[in-house]
């Protein structure tokens, strides 16, 4: 079943002067479709400004099509009447940490969601005990944000979403801001989630290293999806990856040039130790 | 010196005060507050201060990173402390210097005035350092909750104010990273008058001003995304309910605010 | 032109129970024309080491020497040391004020005491390096993308004309492209005009491809600091300090245990392909 469809989705900024005349049209989403499978892990690639993040916005209704339609668990996002409930289902984390979150405690912070939906207080402390377990820092629980390391602080914000118990969740670039061992904590949280949970990841990334463990890749450019598959199928083609501004990881780059160079070495190699076996096996 | 301010800093303990309601916490920093200006001689003094020195050990917080709030006035009270031993009038001067003549009142209002600021200081970081922020203004929500009647937008403003102690401290740091960085551009923050002074400030309140706006953005956007509509139909994970403790605290509270009054008439 | 840390330690609020020892025991020389990469996890040290190499922060001990003379010297004049030395901090693009781009960027040299039409030689100088269209010099700094607003303020920085520049993480938050932009940018900065370059950076793929030397901090402290080859060599224990080497690094020593005769000092694709090539046919 699918829980987050996009079907001939169009998105544009539209940049008016002071008399309202239109100034400038951008087209961020150009008749996208993409059809995400419940329980999976999605990765969506993108240089900066390909419209990835357009599209994330969407599944959250934080922004609407300008042509064409979006469901969320069916729901089409058009009709206001769904916003509140498709938000519930399908959380949002954000680039930066330190502004998404809102209270002054770590806790609080994680409570925040649930309040504002009108959970009862005893169900949102289990909540909260429960997120935080989830994402391994129901000890920093009485932490203020400010005291905790870029990765703790994106877990954080995970726990928040995940106290709203959605269905799916939406990661915009959560990475981005954070050095290596904190974004190995947030990718190791993420698939945790997907795979104890079951909950839907949409992971949206420059960086090619974090997608190679994902159900399925897609790639935008210019505010289309220009390549959909798994990760495997998407990094055998390298020279594709380069036109799209995106870099390969080292060793997938390193066996497609070895490849090149007349080594008999099998296609869209993606860890250390498929490189070593095939390289072993040659020598 | 950004970094001293524990104003608006909250420090995690388990202690008695800690888990008071925030609405005594805020009634007993205005009692305390309204004793600072009401006490006049020595035994006053001393109550004010052992109620003090009771709140600091009770609330588990160290005694010096209370203090430390204290470096960032430093100047303040130095200033407002020679204003008083100069300006104080009285009848027959101890010291003399010049045109600026010292009275043994002013030393006294010197001195009063140092304790006043102080305390203040001290006094009131007991309760955000015992209190979040969201706990305070979930007091103050509360404790204000009548004037919504007449159309006062409470749980705006709580929340307004809850944001607002929450990115005080990013804040800060970031002002201190500006200022570095522009520094590290030949710009100059110390020397000049109050004019070039003021225009020097520039490069720095430009930077700030951009990201405070971005990052208000983004909370914004942070918010919806998680269902904020506001106050309406908004449950609490920590409903305030006053316990046997907090009636205990009012009950210590007012006893000390009477007790200080009394001891005012009797000018002790 | 060459900078001396000498036995430079750095505590923060220190006398109080929060004290913290963020530097211990650092000596570091720096040479002219030098390219380097300093690199540790967040909290290791390195964003409060170069703070002290152009003396925004004051060691607690130590000494530190700018061609031979003291820098905190009373007579030494720091905001000298400051034009000398650059420090473009990480995402400097949220130290834009001006309204105009070519504003911006001559604010460094006009805080020189260089006169406007200096200072507005030196902008376009800077501007032109920097590789940004001219159509933009007089646009509002706040208009342009993530990638031209970081190079505008590396421009800030290099309009002071210093001989030496710090970048604390000037990739952070760029994509493959911007980031490979900047590097390169970096690069033909150090190779043109002959800038001394100490990059700090935690990935260890974008600094093998670039410096001649590597400082690791860890803790404090430096655990390493000579070429990238001989560090990687220690790749384990850089895993055991929270870092990694580069893929390749692993890569070519698990191929020589396998017992394929690889150079396992090769750091970058380009390396790797010729030593395994060579190794195998």
């Amino acid at each position: 079943m699918s829980i987050v469809k996009a079907k001939e989705l169009v998105h544009e900024y539209i940049r008016r002067d002071e008399e309202g005349n239109v100034e400038m049209i951008q087209t961020a989403l150009d008749h996208v479709n993409i059809d995400i499978e419940e329980g999976s892990f999605v990765a969506v690639l993108g240089h900066n400004g390909s419209g990835k993040s357009t599209f994330a916005k969407h599944v959250n209704v934080l922004l609407k099509p300008t042509e064409g339609t979006m469901w969320v668990d069916g729901k089409d996002i058009s009709n206001p009447i769904f916003t509140y409930p498709i938000r519930r289902e399908a959380g949002m984390v954000f680039q930066n940490p330190d502004n998404q979150i809102v209270a002054s405690v770590v806790e609080e912070d994680v409570g925040f969601g649930p309040e504002n939906i009108g959970v009862e207080p005893d169900e949102i402390w289990r909540r909260v005990e429960e997120s935080l377990k989830s994402v391994g820092m129901l000890k920093y629980r009485n932490h203020s944000p400010n005291k905790l390391s870029g990765g703790q602080k994106q877990r954080v914000a995970i726990a928040g979403v995940m106290a709203m118990q959605p269905k799916c969740i939406i990661l915009d670039e959560p990475t981005a801001m954070l050095d290596p061992n904190g974004r190995k904590e947030v990718l190791e949280a993420v698939h945790e989630l997907n795979r104890k949970k079951g909950v839907t990841v949409i992971l949206i990334t420059h960086y090619m290293e974090e997608v190679v463990d994902a159900d399925r890749v897609f790639v935008m450019d210019s505010g289309k999806v220009v390549m959909d598959g798994t990760p495997r199928e998407i990094f055998t083609r390298v020279e594709e990856l380069k036109e799209h501004r995106l870099d390969v990881p080292q060793i997938t780059l390193l066996a497609y040039e070895l490849k090149k160079s007349g080594l008999d070495i099998p296609d869209g190699i993606l860890t250390r130790e498929e490189l070593t076996e095939a390289l072993c096996r040659l020598s | 010196m950004l970094r001293d301010i524990t104003l608006g800093q909250y420090y995690p303990a388990d202690s008695v005060i800690h888990k008071l309601d925030p609405r005594v916490k805020l009634v007993g920093t205005l009692v305390y507050i309204v004793s600072l200006f009401l006490f006049k001689g020595p035994v006053g003094f001393l109550v004010i201060t052992a109620f003090l020195a009771l709140s600091i050990k009770l609330s588990k917080v160290p005694f010096l990173y209370m203090v430390k709030g204290l470096k960032a006035i430093m100047i303040l009270m130095i200033i407002t402390a020679l204003f008083n031993l100069f300006l104080t009038p009285g009848e027959t001067p101890i010291f003399t210097l010049g045109p600026l003549k010292m009275y043994p009142e002013g030393v006294k209002t010197a001195i009063f005035m140092l304790i006043r600021l102080s305390y203040l200081i001290v006094g009131t970081s007991v309760m955000t350092l015992t209190t979040t922020p969201n706990q305070l203004t979930d007091g103050l929500e509360k404790g204000l909750m009548p004037l919504s009647v007449i159309g006062v937008p409470v749980h705006a403003i709580a929340m307004m104010m809850s944001i607002a102690l929450r990115f005080i401290p990013i804040l800060i740091e970031e002002t201190d990273l500006i200022m570095k960085a522009q520094m590290a551009r030949g710009a100059d923050f110390e020397t000049g008058g109050i004019i070039k002074k003021a225009k020097n400030m520039v490069p720095l309140l430009v930077p700030l001003f951009v990201s405070a706006f971005r990052r208000a953005d983004d909370l914004a956007m942070a918010m919806e995304a998680r269902c904020y509509t506001g106050g309406k139909g908004r449950t609490k994970m920590k409903p305030l309910k006053y316990s046997g403790n907090d009636a205990r605290a009012y009950l210590l509270t007012f006893v000390f605010l009477a007790v200080v009054i009394v001891l005012r008439i009797y000018n002790l | 032109m060459s900078i001396i840390l000498d036995h430079v330690n750095y505590t923060y609020s220190s006398g109080t129970a929060y004290e913290i020892q963020a530097l211990k025991d650092i000596n570091i020389q720096i040479e002219d024309g030098q390219f380097i990469g300093i690199i540790g996890h967040t909290g290791s040290g390195k964003s409060t080491l170069i703070q002290h190499m152009n003396g925004l922060v004051k060691a607690t001990s130590g000494a530190i020497y700018f061609n031979g003379q003291d820098i905190y010297d009373e007579d030494f004049d720091l905001r000298n040391l400051r034009t000398k030395v650059g420090l473009v901090f990480q995402y400097p693009e949220h130290q834009l004020f001006e309204t105009t781009i070519f504003d911006d960027v001559s604010f460094g040299p006009k805080n020189q005491g260089l006169t406007k039409d200096e200072a507005g030689l030196r902008a376009f100088e800077a501007l032109k390096m920097v590789g940004l269209d001219e159509s933009l010099y007089y646009q509002s700094p706040f208009d342009l993308s993530g990638g031209q607003k970081r190079r505008v303020a590396i421009a800030g920085v290099l309009a002071m004309r210093p001989e030496m520049i710090i970048l604390d993480e000037p990739t952070a938050g760029l994509d493959p492209k911007g980031r490979d932009e900047i590097l390169d940018l970096i690069s033909k900065m150090h190779d043109e005009k002959n800038i001394t370059i100490v990059l700090v950076s935690h990935s260890m793929e974008d600094v093998a491809k670039y410096v001649q030397r590597i400082i690791v901090m860890n803790d404090g402290s430096v655990m390493f600091d000579d070429c990238p080859s001989e560090v990687f060599k220690h790749y384990k224990e850089l895993e055991a300090a929270g870092l990694a080497a580069p893929q390749v690094t692993y890569l070519m020593h698990e191929l020589k245990e396998r017992g394929i005769d690889v150079d396992t000092e090769a750091t970058t694709v380009e390396e790797a392909k010729r030593s395994i090539l060579k190794a195998l046919c």
